[in-house]
């Protein structure tokens, strides 16, 4: 089920300038050479595909990336206070001199570059693997345009439980800069790792990340997508969950002109947990789109989907959710919810939240609101002696909660709510 | 302590008269009771006391101390020093009812030019007006009302009273959905905190509440205005023979 096939010369046009790295290993050459193929016969998305329907393609399918202006927020970097293993990237290329040494217990770091230059067993079984998987049945162009074409990335195997974060961080300082990052991740059986993300990363980032949870394994996923304004990004997450896995993500994004982030998650051993949540807050020129898609094809797992988004001043939030659950998954307890809280009557929410179910012993429920804050509250808050820009805060903070609270970590919860507490000072009306 | 001088308020929707000339004097340490008939304006004249949209003076004013009260925001009316009772407490969910009532005393320190109130001095003043509220330490965890019984809630409502201390407290129908006990626990909040500092105005549909929280002065609103003043006997009689006798004498 391809996308309507854009003019073949946009199509090619798209990729002209992109190289496979040199060097690369015979399997991760299949790789990227079949990834080219699903990519040229998927095409570019147009604005009459159904999935994507919300969200304007062209800045993406545009060869050249538009320029985004280098902001420098002057403030602490998000994690800054947490124990981390630091790696950077500087509009997409690793930075070595500022990462951290990438030697940790537990965990095997390697540059992708690398990675993909000899024989590791593991990323045969991953790198592309997923996100060829995820392109049924919605073609993902982007993702294989990744696969294809990144230039640099990381791999994590995981095989112990770290309780040391690995956090990626992307620096911005080029206002043309086109990043494609790849990482391909295995937390192997019973282990445990964080992943973090913050940062812009270029004028447009395209990012790719496969994780592959093995029985028991546990994966926690954090991210902060930097508050340039002009940034454009699109990001695809392949998930493959086994029996007793646990698989749990959370996304901040404030601000970007465009952000499209996609999760493809499979839950494919029984009693395997999937959350994943966001909150996204705008004002004016920002397009933010959530696209979830989760297949259950195991007995017993359970999944939640949990976004929230805050818009104001032509400000645009679009969600896209579906829950498949495939025949034999029984026992699923799927839960969807995606809400706005619209802080005028110029912001709009475009939700469309999909069921499609073949067992029959399974509970599932979704929902989507679109709504203004409660006038009643706010002023039986200010008549508590609450100015109003700080009660209207606290309530936009309490709508987002339910998705911050989805993080596990009370510290990483507490760094977040604190940026969001200080977007919503900062765009005070 | 409270002035209010020929008050006349309007529905902004509908240009609908609702108040229609209010005198009243609340003085320092004194308790007055609003009585009346449904539809009497009585809880429209909390509402504008507090500041709600919704409502245009049309004439007349109110002072709090001295103070222009109809000129301030609703959080500037708390800070110098109004406080109202919800007739319906609104349910904030996400918002702990601890982080609600810590952020409202600091918010009103501030505006004071005071210091903020230290976590641990904060959950001492809170541990003790809740205990003689007989408020459950689990209901201060809870989001702000959300899932409170009517009496609990009501019961919230004194308890951010107690913490704040404001100067003027208007009860508007503080005892509707309350039980026998649920409504002594709630006068017994309000009598602790009567003071010569302090005064009350409380607006009650039935005599009963007033059995408990014993006014200095009753007045009964009708048609958008006070009708009749007297003493406690007032109510009384308004509980024995009802409103028309009243309406009637004074029509």
């Amino acid at each position: 089920m391809g996308l309507p096939v854009r003019r073949q010369e946009d199509v090619e046009a798209r990729i002209a300038h992109l190289e496979m790295p040199a060097g690369q290993a015979g399997w991760a050459l299949t790789a990227r050479t079949e990834a080219v193929s699903r990519y040229l016969a998927m095409g570019l998305p147009g604005r009459r595909d159904e999935y994507w329907r919300f969200t304007r393609p062209d800045d993406l399918n545009a060869p050249q990336a538009p320029p985004a202006a280098v902001v420098d927020f002057k403030e602490a970097p998000v994690f800054g206070e947490i124990d981390r293993l630091r790696i950077v990237f500087r509009d997409g290329v690793f930075d070595a001199e500022a990462s951290d040494d990438l030697s940790c217990e537990g965990l095997e770091i390697e540059r992708l570059q690398s990675a993909t230059a000899h024989d590791i067993h593991w990323l045969r079984d991953v790198y592309g693997v997923l996100e060829g998987r995820g392109q049924e049945p919605v073609a993902r162009p982007f993702a294989a345009l990744n696969t294809a074409f990144a230039n640099d990335g990381i791999v994590i195997r995981a095989t112990d439980r770290v309780s040391r974060p690995v956090n990626l961080t992307y620096l911005h300082e080029n206002p043309d800069s086109d990043a494609i990052l790849h990482f391909a991740i295995k937390v192997e059986s019973g282990a445990d790792l964080t992943v973090l993300e913050n940062g812009p990363a270029a004028a447009r980032f395209n990012k790719c990340m496969e994780v592959d949870v093995a029985d028991g394994g546990a994966f926690h996923h954090v991210r902060a997508q930097g508050r340039d304004h002009e940034r454009r990004a699109v990001t695809h997450m392949f998930a493959r969950l086994g029996e007793e896995s646990a698989f749990k993500s959370f996304t901040l994004t404030a601000n970007g002109v465009l952000t499209r982030n996609e999760a493809f998650i499979e839950l494919v051993g029984d009693n395997a947990v999937s959350h994943i949540a966001g909150a996204a807050v705008g004002d004016g020129d920002f397009h933010h789109d959530d696209t979830v898609f989760v297949v259950h094809d195991a007995v017993g797992c359970e999944s939640r989907q949990v976004f929230k988004k805050v818009l104001r001043n032509g400000a645009v939030g679009a969600f896209q959710g579906k829950i498949l659950v495939k025949e034999g998954a029984q026992k699923t307890d799927g839960y969807q919810i995606s809400q706005s809280l619209l802080l005028d009557e110029d912001a709009q929410f475009l939700a469309k939240p999909e069921l499609e179910i073949y067992a029959d012993d399974v509970a599932c429920s979704h929902g989507s609101t679109s709504g203004a804050i409660d006038e009643d509250a706010l002023f039986y808050l200010q008549s508590r002696g609450l100015p109003r820009p700080e009660a209207q805060d606290l309530l936009v903070l309490a709508f987002l909660a339910e998705a911050i609270e989805e993080i596990e970590s009370e510290d990483i919860a507490e760094d977040i709510y604190g940026r969001l507490k200080g977007w919503l000072q900062r765009h005070r009306r | 302590m409270l002035k209010i001088d020929n008050l006349h308020v309007r529905l902004e929707e509908e240009e609908k008269a609702i108040l229609r000339g209010v005198d009243l004097y609340v003085p320092a340490g004194s308790v007055h009771a609003i009585m009346g008939p449904n539809g009497s304006g009585k809880s429209t004249l909390a509402y504008v006391l507090s500041g709600r949209d919704g409502y245009e003076v049309t004439h007349g004013g109110v002072a709090l101390e001295g103070q222009d009260l109809l000129e301030l925001e609703p959080e500037e009316r708390a800070a110098a020093g109004l406080f109202l009772a919800f007739q319906y407490p609104v349910e904030i969910p996400g918002v702990g009812n601890m982080t609600f009532l810590r952020t409202a005393l600091n918010a009103q320190r501030k505006a004071c030019g005071g210091e903020e109130v230290s976590a641990a001095d904060f959950l001492k003043l809170i541990r003790d007006r809740a205990k003689s509220l007989q408020i459950d330490p689990e209901m201060l965890k809870r989001p702000v009302n959300v899932g409170f019984s009517g009496g609990e809630k009501k019961r919230n409502e004194i308890l951010q009273m107690a913490v704040l201390e404001p100067k003027m407290c208007v009860l508007d129908e503080t005892d509707s959905g309350l039980d026998v006990d649920a409504m002594r626990l709630v006068a017994d909040g309000v009598n602790a905190l009567r003071d010569e500092g302090r005064a009350f105005l409380v607006i009650t549909h039935y005599q009963r509440l007033l059995n408990h929280i014993e006014p200095d002065v009753v007045h009964i609103m009708a048609d958008g205005r006070i009708v009749k003043t007297g003493g406690p006997d007032l109510a009384l009689e308004v509980e024995t023979n009802g409103y028309a006798d009243i309406l009637q004498e004074v029509a």
